[in-house]
């Protein structure tokens, strides 16, 4: 055993037990430091105990990688996390097909079946997660437009581009010379990952990037496999599981299977919620609006406020003015909860992030789960930007595109305020069934607005 | 690429595709945002494989393929463990209870 395999033992020893570290908010700060002693000590056992001719190339991509991270992690809002999440993954994918593209360029001529076999696949796992978390990146930035883009005859074509790229690769294990085929099964990659999301809505994307995480994962414990290097190819089964563990979750949460979403079948569902949406919007009675003077009355008596938020807090920013209200409500004995949905937002874990970046204490924050029970016996909810996931149509409305999703029970409480910008339906294009109930009520307008209307409110009625 | 892919490594991957699931169902949903900054951070572990390449110096091709692969990684290591270290820095307790320890 020679210095750099013990130098990447230690750090594959490093990386687990940062993993482990993050099953609780109190460890993880220090485990995630261990994990990046892991991942220095790996650098400088590559650098100095491997066979390497010249630095140059090595030290631009150093310091070049390194000024590049800088802006994208010290300075941008948490509002932008998941699509700089996005690029990560879209930048982790490209490397590891790269490196892929530059040992089949050097050793093509000598490659056994079962190496061509693994590069191939490298490649292309590589190129359709680089082009498909670029095309994630971009929906949830509002670079390209954010709703589902579909045409006649779309998973046929992307099937059979599927099957393609498949036939391609066996081809290539027999005949690895044939480098005109090789590109072309780049190209084809490179072109997948972007059809495969063209027909995938933003709210869509929490799966999306979790499914991207796996491939990343996979990708990176191929190249893991091509080098003949173990510590890739631990870290790779790792971010592997992961994603996938993640992707399922997220599935679970929209109560859609994953083959479901692993053909991309993704337009499907809106499709039909447009279809279905005027057999289920017959109500027989208005919603009633309220405004910021007519609902502050509402706290006077309360003891117990929850708030479900959702991606329209994200999307108004509104996460700083609504702690701001809850700090003034805690400090009249109001307990507060807040109740978090998994695909609540745009990525895995989002509304914790965001509302954590408001000062918001994480022992205030639960899951679904934890909280469902608790609604009945609570005086008023505050609904901050959150829709399909509170709409109690899930539960009963066989026909309802959302049927069978678990939600928030919000429905349930003593009293329901929606804190909304329109009547416009939520992105299921279902109407919400909560918004027309006896004790809902809803104040329109932009969530942050609201939110600092009621604070300021709360706090001149108190005062005086 | 000298290496032949041998049975061993792929025992590695399975076994490491186990604990992976057994570790990673224990995070809570609280972290699991910070979950997929870590494990970016961690899988840019692809940047020792860039550098190895990087450092033969074969052709210009693979120099600069290799070159974009090393930014590509370093990227993620960096940028990773310093997002990830921000966001878990921002996770707190209330007051009341980090009084009482």
């Amino acid at each position: 055993m020679n210095l750099l395999q013990l130098c990447y033992l230690l750090s594959a020893i490093l990386f687990i037990l940062g993993i482990k570290s993050l099953s609780s908010p109190e460890t993880a700060r220090r485990g995630m430091n261990l994990a990046s002693l892991g991942m220095l000590i790996a650098i400088l056992g590559t650098l100095f105990a491997s066979h390497i001719v010249t630095y140059k190339w090595i030290i631009a991509g150093l310091i070049l990688g390194t000024l590049l991270s800088l802006p994208i992690s010290l300075w941008i809002p948490m509002t932008k996390i998941p699509q700089r999440i996005a690029l990560s993954h879209a930048g982790g994918a490209l490397a590891a097909c790269l490196i892929g593209v530059a040992e089949y360029y050097r050793y093509r001529s000598n490659l056994s079946p079962l190496s061509m076999g693994i590069i191939s696949i490298e490649v292309m796992l590589g190129a359709l997660t680089f082009t498909g978390s670029l095309m994630v990146a971009g929906k949830l930035h509002g670079t390209l437009p954010a709703r589902p883009v579909t045409y006649k005859g779309q998973n046929i074509v992307n099937l059979s581009l599927f099957v393609g790229m498949v036939l391609l690769l066996l081809y290539l294990i027999l005949y690895p010379q044939v480098n005109l085929l090789f590109y072309t099964l780049l190209s084809l990659a490179f072109l997948f990952g972007v059809l495969l999301v063209t027909p995938i809505g933003a709210a869509d994307m929490p799966v999306v990037i979790a499914i991207f995480n796996a491939y990343g994962g996979l990708t990176g414990a191929m190249m893991g496999f091509m080098l003949g290097n173990r510590i890739q190819i631990i870290t790779g089964a790792l971010d592997g599981a992961s994603g996938f563990i993640l992707s399922i979750l997220m599935c679970r949460a929209m109560n859609r299977s994953i083959l479901n979403v692993l053909f991309g079948a993704f337009g499907k569902l809106e499709e039909d919620a447009h279809q279905r949406r005027a057999a289920t919007s017959q109500y027989k009675k208005e919603p009633q609006p309220i405004t910021v003077e007519e609902a502050l009355p509402f706290f006077d008596q309360a003891k117990s406020v929850i708030i479900a938020p959702g991606y329209g807090m994200a999307a108004s920013q509104a996460h700083h003015a609504l702690r701001e209200f809850v700090d003034k409500l805690k400090s009249h004995r109001i307990n507060i909860k807040y109740a978090i949905h998994p695909v609540a937002g745009r990525m895995p874990g989002h509304m914790n992030v965001l509302l954590a970046e408001a000062n918001v204490p994480y022992t205030d924050l639960f899951d679904m789960d934890e909280i469902n029970a608790e609604f009945s016996h609570t005086d008023i909810v505050l609904v901050v930007g959150a829709n399909d996931v509170t709409n109690p149509a899930a539960r009963h409305i066989k026909s309802s595109p959302i049927y069978g999703m678990p939600i928030l029970n919000v429905d349930k409480a003593k009293k329901v305020i929606v804190l909304k910008r329109s009547m416009n339906p939520g992105f299921s294009g279902v109407e919400n069934e909560l918004y027309v109930q006896d004790h809902t009520w809803l104040l329109f307008g932009d969530a942050k607005d609201s939110l600092n209307k009621l604070a300021y409110a709360f706090k001149r009625a108190w005062n005086s | 690429m000298s290496h032949t892919i041998g049975i061993a490594d792929v025992y590695i991957f399975v076994l490491a595709s186990f604990l992976g699931f057994l570790l990673i169902s224990r995070v809570p949903p609280l972290l699991h945002t910070p979950l997929m900054a870590a494990t970016n951070a961690i899988s840019g572990i692809a940047l020792v494989g860039s550098l190895a390449v990087a450092g033969e110096n074969y052709d210009m091709i693979t120099n600069v393929l290799a070159l974009i692969a090393v930014t590509c990684s370093t990227i993620n290591v960096v940028g990773g463990f310093l997002i990830t270290d921000r966001i878990l820095g921002m996770f707190k307790k209330s007051k009341t209870e980090s009084h009482q320890q």
